[in-house]
């Protein structure tokens, strides 16, 4: 069947439907106005419950079957158990013995663990993923071997939909570190402890159905209530739900490559000396390595001029809890823990506050966290000249990461991304990103190992650093220096069908991926 | 026809911005290449195109040929390429990447030499951003990091990076082979702009008169003006008894370093952090580079994790009076050059030194004094030393201090 497409407000041609449902072309930033009321799940009631609360049913499977599973119902996870996580494969082996097909995925992100669910891909137990597509499950999406195609959204953008009612999950599946028999759940306790359940709380509250699973039962009441009991249909106790090592990281390490060392460096000195860095900035970086060094960076600086940060966002690592612990940084608001040390600290320290993604990114709500961010440190696999951003595909066409809350942070008042100038012979900075993800308005600094480029809507900034030693140039003469080096790439060449969308923050349609040519 | 193969450079886990190139002749008419590479949708053509106009280069027209590729640059493709092909044919033509325009600079003998980078010599992942780092000097190692049976390939992969890395402002250093090896490293190279050529287990002022003559000979057949300083190290307990006439034995010595695991090995103790074992080397080693009028340089510091003992290892190396020290990893350097810079205290105490000399200089006095302690002349001398490092450094305006003593 046609598709009908047209050319969205960045230029690019997107379908105004997507698996058989309307889509709204990207109107531009801060554009489109939504219209209407919030999704609303059915109105449960008590005399359908157990009056002394025990939700606990005997396995995964009969709660499921309980919960009315059937072909091409909807199924939610959440992702908090990262690459160690038992349960959304175990979920997935269930339909598959039920004989079901056309279910469509929803986790808030996959992981090279997931790779098992290809198979099930193939068979048409499942129709479509709609949620990050790494590694092996990008590269199957990008050579046109999904059955439905893939709706990528950012960790805000996957809330809103929910909200709104685009997506409607039947299931949530949530895996829970600790949980009482009423399903009141938290991230910390147990062996498969994660810290923070901060991708849960728009699964639970709009699902038809919940299910917890744990393996840490714990008497009730299980607090602090991460997930409140009232919002679950049934408690299902296993084994494990998680391997320890690959759920959080025994410690997170700063990069040890100099080029990347070189990058943070530039970047402290560039925040510093262009007045983003002050007492009192709220400071978002992530968990790579490069961030980390940053992180520490900054840490440096904060003492040295003995400033403190007002707040930090995480996902949280150690170095992030240095800060607090040392009295750098005020608080932690926290959606997700990285490291062993983070999760200490968020047991332990009231100004480690856990705090969801639907608060944080939710761009359909009443007010926007990261717009109050002052430094926001990303990444992106390619930047063009008009300092658009991609962050889903790389320049050989293949899809390979999830979006993140990358679209999300673009709202921050200075977004900053320290980013090579080219991995290994692969340049970084374009004539035009393979995929749009983020509108060049947003990104306001590139930092390479060869040197700084400031978006020219940003004069403030370029005023700033003027006589500061910084290396400064146009973000022209930093692509041609990769191209000197590097050679000037080939394009990616693709087949016509569109293999994935990408959603903007606000839920309409910013760009497609199309299938690679063989 | 004769059935010959050649293989060259690097593939593998781990291994990235190189490639290995497996050239097969003899078993088939025409050109043909299996290009394995995670580059190939955006530089496939690129790559078998340049390989093809290599192989044309040197008349090769029939060959096959195997490349997997980890994002290799155009000039260490070439490379592998050249080195394979010269593996199995006798082509003594070099097939040369341009000449970047501002990698040609000449160095000076008093120039600063405080943290040199050593580099593998095969190793193109660590070459590609090494001028990046703000190293005094970046050295490409054919020497102790290149195996033996890789010295022939290391030797062009080191000349096409002279001619395409930019070496952003840093000297331009080789470290040779020993023996005739070094001699050929030199026929390669020298036409390619190298500032220093590093002299490792120099042990005999012979040798470095036998390298000297080499260089000279070399650059009067290319009719090469730049000059190209050396780097003798002393690794040997002969060499640190030799140290004052290795120091002589050449005008173009501008420095002569100490290399101190080779060193510690060959008097038969163990290198400690201390360094109580060689203590006399090093003070041997100080005092004939003074006397010969070249600065002495101190040997590299092994541990990469550890800044905090790097810091210190360097303000003892400086006590000491040494004037750099080598780096093993693009951390080290702002550690290293920073120590080696004069301190704060050290600064304030030299301008009101000098200045105190000015004073007294303009009032006809013949007696320095600052405070109620009177100034010997050496000690103004080693202030104005300091003040005029400063003022190359940045650390002090220009017309602060400077000036009459410094002449």
């Amino acid at each position: 069947m046609e598709v009908k497409t047209v050319i969205n407000a960045a230029g690019r041609e997107v379908p105004l439907e997507i698996n058989g449902q309307p889509a709204i072309p990207f109107k531009g930033v801060g554009k489109h106005r939504p219209e209407g009321r919030k999704h609303g799940t059915l109105i449960p009631t008590c005399i359908d419950f157990p009056s002394d609360g025990n939700k606990v049913v005997g396995s995964l499977a009969e709660a499921l079957r309980r919960c009315g599973l059937k072909s091409g119902m909807t199924i939610s996870t959440h992702h908090h158990l990262r690459d160690g996580d038992l349960v959304s494969n175990t979920v997935f082996d269930i339909a598959a013995d039920m004989g079901l097909k056309d279910l469509v995925w929803f986790p808030s992100a996959s992981f090279p663990c997931h790779e098992p669910l290809i198979k099930y891909l193939e068979d048409g137990t499942i129709n479509r993923i709609e949620g990050s597509m790494n590694g092996p499950l990008g590269r199957f999406v990008s050579e046109g071997r999904m059955k439905g195609t893939a709706v990528l959204r950012s960790h805000g953008g996957r809330v809103q939909a929910i909200q709104d009612g685009e997506v409607k999950i039947d299931i949530a599946v949530l895996a829970a570190p600790s949980a009482d028999l009423f399903g009141n759940a938290r991230g910390t306790g147990g062996h498969s402890a994660c810290g923070v359940l901060g991708y849960a709380k728009a699964d639970y509250m709009y699902a038809d159905k919940v299910i917890i699973v744990t393996d840490n039962l714990v008497e009730f009441p299980c607090y602090p209530m991460e997930i409140e009991g009232n919002y679950v249909d049934y408690v299902v106790v296993t084994d494990k739900i998680g391997i320890p090592e690959r759920i959080v990281s025994g410690t997170t390490q700063i990069t040890k490559s100099p080029d990347r060392l070189l990058i943070a460096d530039l970047t402290a000195r560039f925040l510093e000396k262009s007045g983003i860095l002050k007492d009192g900035a709220a400071i978002q970086a992530g968990a790579g390595g490069t961030s980390l060094a940053i992180a520490v960076f900054l840490h440096d600086i904060l003492r040295g001029k003995g400033w403190k940060s007002k707040f930090g966002f995480g996902g949280s690592t150690k170095y992030m809890v240095k800060m607090l612990e040392e009295g750098q940084m005020g608080y932690i608001l926290d959606a997700q823990v990285f490291d062993l040390e983070a999760v200490r600290s968020v047991e332990d320290n009231t100004n480690h506050v856990p705090y969801s993604v639907y608060n944080a990114y939710n761009y359909h709500s009443k007010g926007n966290l990261t717009s109050m961010m002052d430094i926001m440190i990303l990444g992106a696999t390619e930047v063009d000249l008009n300092f658009n951003g991609n962050v889903v595909t790389h320049s050989d066409g293949y899809l390979l990461h999830g979006i993140g809350g990358w679209q999300n942070c673009l709202h921050a008042r200075n977004v900053i991304l320290p980013i090579p100038l080219f991995r290994d012979r692969i340049p970084v900075i374009v004539d035009e990103v393979t995929t749009l993800c983020g509108p060049g308005e947003l990104i306001d600094v590139i930092i390479t190992e060869r040197g700084i480029a400031i978006n020219p809507l940003r004069k403030d900034l370029i005023e700033n650093v003027k006589g500061s030693g910084l290396p400064v140039r146009t973000i022209q003469e930093l692509k041609d220096e990769a191209e000197k080096i590097c050679g000037k790439p080939q394009k990616a060449r693709f087949d016509e069908e569109i293999v994935a969308v990408v959603k903007w923050v606000d839920g309409t349609v910013i760009d497609i991926v199309r299938k690679i040519k063989d | 026809m004769k059935i010959r193969s050649a293989k060259t450079g690097n593939a593998g886990p781990g291994i990235r911005s190189d490639c290995e190139i497996v050239l097969e002749t003899g078993n088939q008419e025409g050109i043909s290449i299996d290009l394995i590479s995670k580059v190939k949708t955006l530089y496939g053509g690129s790559i078998t195109g340049l390989c093809k106009e290599i192989l044309g280069f040197y008349g090769v027209g029939n060959a096959h040929l195997k490349i997997d590729d980890s994002g290799a640059l155009p000039f260490v493709i070439a490379a592998r390429m050249e080195a394979a092909i010269k593996q199995i044919t006798d082509a003594d033509l070099d097939y040369l990447p341009e000449f970047l325009p501002e990698n040609s600079y000449n160095t000076t003998p008093g120039r600063f030499r405080f943290a040199r980078l050593y580099i593998p010599g095969n190793n193109p992942a660590l070459m590609i951003n090494a001028g990046l780092h703000s190293a005094d000097g970046l050295i490409l190692d054919l020497e102790d990091s290149v195996a033996p049976s890789r010295k022939d390939e290391a030797r062009i992969l080191v000349r096409n990076a002279l001619r395409q890395i930019n070496f952003g402002g840093a000297e331009r250093m080789v470290r040779i082979n020993q023996g005739e090896r070094g001699l050929k490293d030199l026929e390669c190279l020298i036409p390619h702009n190298i500032n220093l050529i590093l002299i490792p287990k120099c042990e005999d002022p012979e040798n470095v008169r036998n390298i000297d003559k080499k260089i000279s000979e070399i650059k009067m057949r290319y009719g090469l003006t730049n000059p190209v300083f050396l780097m003798p190290i002393i690794e040997t307990a002969l060499g640190v008894e030799n140290s004052y006439e290795i120091a002589r034995s050449a005008v173009n010595i501008v420095a002569i370093a100490i290399g101190l695991e080779d060193y510690t090995s060959d008097i038969g103790v163990s290198r400690t952090v201390e360094g109580r074992e060689s203590l006399y080397a090093r003070t041997r080693l100080v005092n004939a580079a003074k006397a010969a009028g070249i600065q002495p340089i101190d040997s590299v510091f092994s541990d990469v994790t550890d800044m905090g003992a790097l810091k210190n290892s360097v303000h003892e190396s400086r006590s000491l009076g040494f004037e750099g020290m080598g780096c093993i990893h693009p951390r080290q350097i702002a550690v290293v050059r920073q120590a080696y810079f004069p301190t704060q205290d050290e600064l304030e105490r030299s301008v009101k030194i000098v200045e105190a000399y000015k004073e007294a200089l303009k009032n006809g006095l013949g007696v320095v004094a600052l405070g109620s302690k009177m100034i010997d002349p050496p000690v103004v001398a080693r202030a104005q030393k300091c003040v005029d490092l400063a003022i190359s450094l940045g650390l002090l305006p220009a017309d602060r201090a400077g000036g009459e003593g410094s002449r």
